[in-house]
C-alpha cells in the first residue's frame, strides 16, 4: 500500500475528499452569510436553519409532489428565498437601526423556532433522500474511488461560488450592492430603491443557503439539527475570512474543510476543534480576519 | 441598606420572602436550580449590561466550575464549600486567560471569539474523559457535609446553603455595579473613547468585569453540580450559553433583578413544558425574537421604566 507522510494513501485521499466536501458547504454557507452581513450588517444566525429548511423542502417536493432533484435545485432556493423575503419584511427590517448584536439575538431565536418546528414535525432523526440515479455509482480515479455524487457536489459548489463571486464583484448589480453598503443614502438619491435591494440581498443569501441544503440532502440524513451542527463552524469561517468578504469566505471555507480533513487523519479528536483554534489564532493576529478590511 | 434605592429595597425584601417561601410551593430542586442559573445570569449581565459585551461562551466557565467542584468533591474528597469555591476560582482563572484574549476585540468579534474559545473548552470536555467523564459526565457527586460537619444530604439543608450563596451574590453584584468601579464601567459602556481620554485603562476594567462574570459562572456551575449530584456535557455546551443570554434578555439587561426573573421563567419553562418536547425550543426562540422586536428592556427593565426607577 502506498504511504504518504506515514499514512495509507487511500485514507489520506479519502479524508481530503471529505474535507473538500465539507469545505464546499462551508464555502457556500459562509458566502451567503458574508453577503448578508456585508450589506445588511445582520449576523444571520438563522442561516443554518435556512440550509436545513432547504433540505427539507427538497425532500418535501419529492415526497409530496414528485419533484425530483434537478428541479429542486431551482425550486427549493426560490421557495426558501421567498420565505426569506417574508422574514426580512416581518422581523429583520424593524431592527436595522439597532445595535448589531440585536440582529444576532433575533436570528438566533429564529433559528431555534425553525429547528424546533422541524423537530416537532419530523422528529429528531429526520428523513432520508436519495441521490438522483444519474449521479449514483462510483468512479475509479486510479488512486482512489470517488462516489459520483460527491464529485458532483464539489464541482457544483465551485461553480456556485464562482458565479456568486462574479455577480457581486464584477457586475453592475454587484457594484450597486457594494455601493449601497458604503453609502445607502447616496445610492438612494440616485433613484435606487435601497430597501428593496436590501430585501433582495437577504432573500438571495437565504436562497444560497437553501441551494446548499438541496446539495446536502442526498449526502446527509435530512434532519432538524443539520443546520445548527454547521452554523458555528460557518461563523468561524466568515470571521476568519473577514466579515463581509465574499472571496475570503469562499477560500477560507474550502481551506478550513481541507485542514479539518487532514487533522482527522493525523489527530482525529482534534478535527472538531481545529477550526476554532484557527479562528482564535487568526483573530489575535488579524482582528478583521484574513481578507477583511480593518473597520 | 446595602446602598439599594427604595424600589430595590422593596424588591430585595420581596425576593427574600420568595426565596424563603418558594420551597413550600415549588419543588425545592427546581428552585435551587433557578438560583444557580440566576447567579450565572447575573454574572453574564455584568458583561452584557454594564459594559455592553455579548459573550456567546459563558457556559465554558459555568461548566468548568461544575466539573472542578464535582471532581474535587467526588474524587479528592473536598468539602462542598471548598468545591464551590474551587469552581469559582477555576471559572475566574479560565475567564482571566480567555478574557485577556477576547476583550481586545469589539462587538461581533468579541462575541465570536468567546464562542470559539467556549467551543474549544467543550471539545476539551468531551476528550478529557478522566476528568469530565466524557459523554457520561460526572455522576453521583456527594453533597457531603458543609465545613465537614453540617450534612447537606437533605434538600432543606442544601436549599439553605444555595439561598445564602444566591442572596450574597445579589448583594455582591449590586455593590459592584454601584461602586466607583461600577461607575467607571458605565462610563466605558456609554463612551469608550471618552473613558479612555479621561485616563481610565478601559481594557483592564473590561478584563476585571470579564473575570468577575466568569467567577460567578464558576460558582453557579459548582453549586449546581452539588445540588444535582451530576455534571454533564450539556452544561458546558453552546445551548447553555444561549440559555443564559436568554435569561438576561428576558429579565432585562442591566437590571439587578431581571436576570433572576429571567432564570426563573426559563428554568420553570424547561421543567413544566418538558412534556411538550421540542415546543420548548420553539417557545424559547419566539421569546428571543419577541424580546428583540418589542421588548428590548426585558420584563424587569420595562417595569422599572414604567415606575421611573432602577430595579
Amino acid at each position: 500500500m502506498v504511504m504518504i507522510l506515514g499514512k495509507p494513501a487511500p485514507l489520506l485521499f479519502g479524508q481530503l475528499l471529505l474535507g473538500i466536501i465539507n469545505g464546499s458547504f462551508y464555502a457556500m454557507l459562509s458566502m451567503g452569510l458574508a453577503i448578508i452581513f456585508g450589506l445588511l450588517k445582520i449576523i444571520n444566525f438563522a442561516h443554518g436553519a435556512m440550509f436545513m429548511v432547504g433540505a427539507f423542502v427538497t425532500w418535501g417536493l419529492f415526497t409530496y409532489l414528485g419533484v425530483g432533484f434537478w428541479a429542486a435545485l431551482i425550486c427549493a432556493p426560490v421557495i426558501v428565498g421567498a420565505f426569506g423575503l417574508l422574514l426580512e419584511r416581518a422581523f429583520i427590517r424593524p431592527i436595522y437601526k439597532l445595535d448589531i448584536l440585536y440582529g444576532l439575538l433575533l436570528t438566533f431565536g429564529m433559528a431555534q423556532v425553525l429547528q424546533g418546528l422541524a423537530t416537532n414535525y419530523f422528529g429528531s432523526s429526520g428523513v432520508s433522500y436519495d441521490a438522483p440515479p444519474a449521479l449514483s455509482g462510483v468512479l475509479n480515479l486510479g488512486f482512489m474511488y470517488l462516489p459520483v455524487y460527491r464529485g458532483f457536489v464539489v464541482i457544483a459548489a465551485i461553480i456556485i461560488c464562482a458565479v456568486t463571486w462574479f455577480a457581486v464583484e464584477k457586475t453592475k448589480l454587484g457594484a450597486l450592492l457594494r455601493a449601497a453598503t458604503e453609502n445607502p443614502s447616496l445610492v438612494q438619491s440616485f433613484g435606487v430603491n435601497v430597501p428593496r435591494l436590501i430585501a433582495l440581498t437577504f432573500g438571495g443569501g437565504v436562497a444560497l443557503a437553501a441551494l446548499a441544503g438541496v446539495l446536502a440532502a442526498p449526502l446527509y440524513s435530512v434532519n432538524p439539527a443539520m443546520g445548527s451542527d454547521l452554523i458555528d463552524t460557518v461563523f468561524a469561517v466568515v470571521v476568519i475570512g473577514g466579515m463581509g468578504s465574499i472571496g475570503g469566505a469562499i477560500l477560507t471555507g474550502f481551506g478550513l474543510g481541507i485542514i479539518e480533513g487532514f487533522t482527522d487523519v493525523f489527530y482525529p479528536p482534534g478535527s472538531a476543534v481545529v477550526v476554532f483554534v484557527v479562528m482564535a489564532v487568526v483573530l489575535l493576529g488579524r482582528p478583521a480576519g484574513l481578507f477583511g478590511k480593518v473597520a | 441598606m446595602f446602598g439599594f434605592n427604595r424600589g430595590q429595597q422593596l424588591s430585595f425584601v420581596l425576593l427574600l420572602i420568595l426565596v424563603i417561601g418558594a420551597p413550600f410551593v415549588l419543588y425545592p430542586i427546581v428552585v435551587m436550580q433557578v438560583m444557580c442559573y440566576a447567579i450565572f445570569a447575573m454574572g453574564t449581565n455584568l458583561l452584557m449590561g454594564s459594559v455592553g459585551l455579548l459573550s456567546l461562551g459563558q457556559a465554558a466557565y459555568f461548566g468548568l466550575g461544575g466539573y472542578v467542584a464535582g471532581y474535587l468533591v467526588q474524587s479528592v474528597g473536598l468539602t462542598p464549600e471548598l468545591g464551590i469555591v474551587a469552581g469559582g476560582v477555576a471559572g475566574a482563572a479560565l475567564g482571566g486567560a480567555f478574557g485577556w484574549l477576547a476583550i481586545r476585540r469589539q462587538a461581533i468579534y468579541f462575541a465570536m471569539i468567546t464562542l470559539a474559545l467556549a467551543q474549544i473548552v467543550y471539545f476539551g470536555a468531551v476528550q478529557v474523559t478522566g476528568f469530565t467523564g466524557g459523554e457520561n459526565g460526572i455522576q453521583g457527586i456527594p453533597r457531603g457535609a458543609l465545613f465537614g460537619f453540617l450534612p447537606l444530604a437533605s434538600d432543606r439543608a442544601m436549599y439553605a446553603l444555595v439561598a445564602v450563596i444566591f442572596l450574597a451574590g445579589v448583594i455582591f453584584i449590586h455593590r459592584v455595579v454601584h461602586s466607583p468601579f461600577g461607575q467607571v464601567i458605565k462610563a466605558i459602556r456609554d463612551s469608550e473613547p471618552r473613558a479612555m481620554s479621561l485616563g481610565y485603562k478601559v481594557e483592564s476594567y473590561k478584563w476585571i468585569i470579564f473575570v468577575l462574570a466568569a467567577a460567578l459562572a464558576g460558582v453557579a456551575g459548582g453549586t449546581k453540580a452539588m445540588v444535582m449530584g451530576i455534571q454533564t456535557l450539556s452544561d458546558v455546551g453552546g445551548s447553555t450559553s444561549g440559555l443564559v443570554v436568554l435569561m438576561v434578555l428576558l429579565g432585562g439587561i442591566g437590571t439587578i433583578f431581571g436576570p433572576i426573573l429571567g432564570a426563573l421563567i426559563v428554568i420553570a419553562m424547561q421543567y413544566y413544558l418538558a412534556p411538550f418536547g421540542a415546543w420548548v425550543v420553539v417557545i424559547q426562540g419566539a421569546i428571543f425574537m419577541a424580546c428583540v422586536l418589542v421588548f428590548r428592556r426585558g420584563i424587569i427593565g420595562e417595569v422599572a421604566y414604567r415606575l421611573r426607577t432602577q430595579l
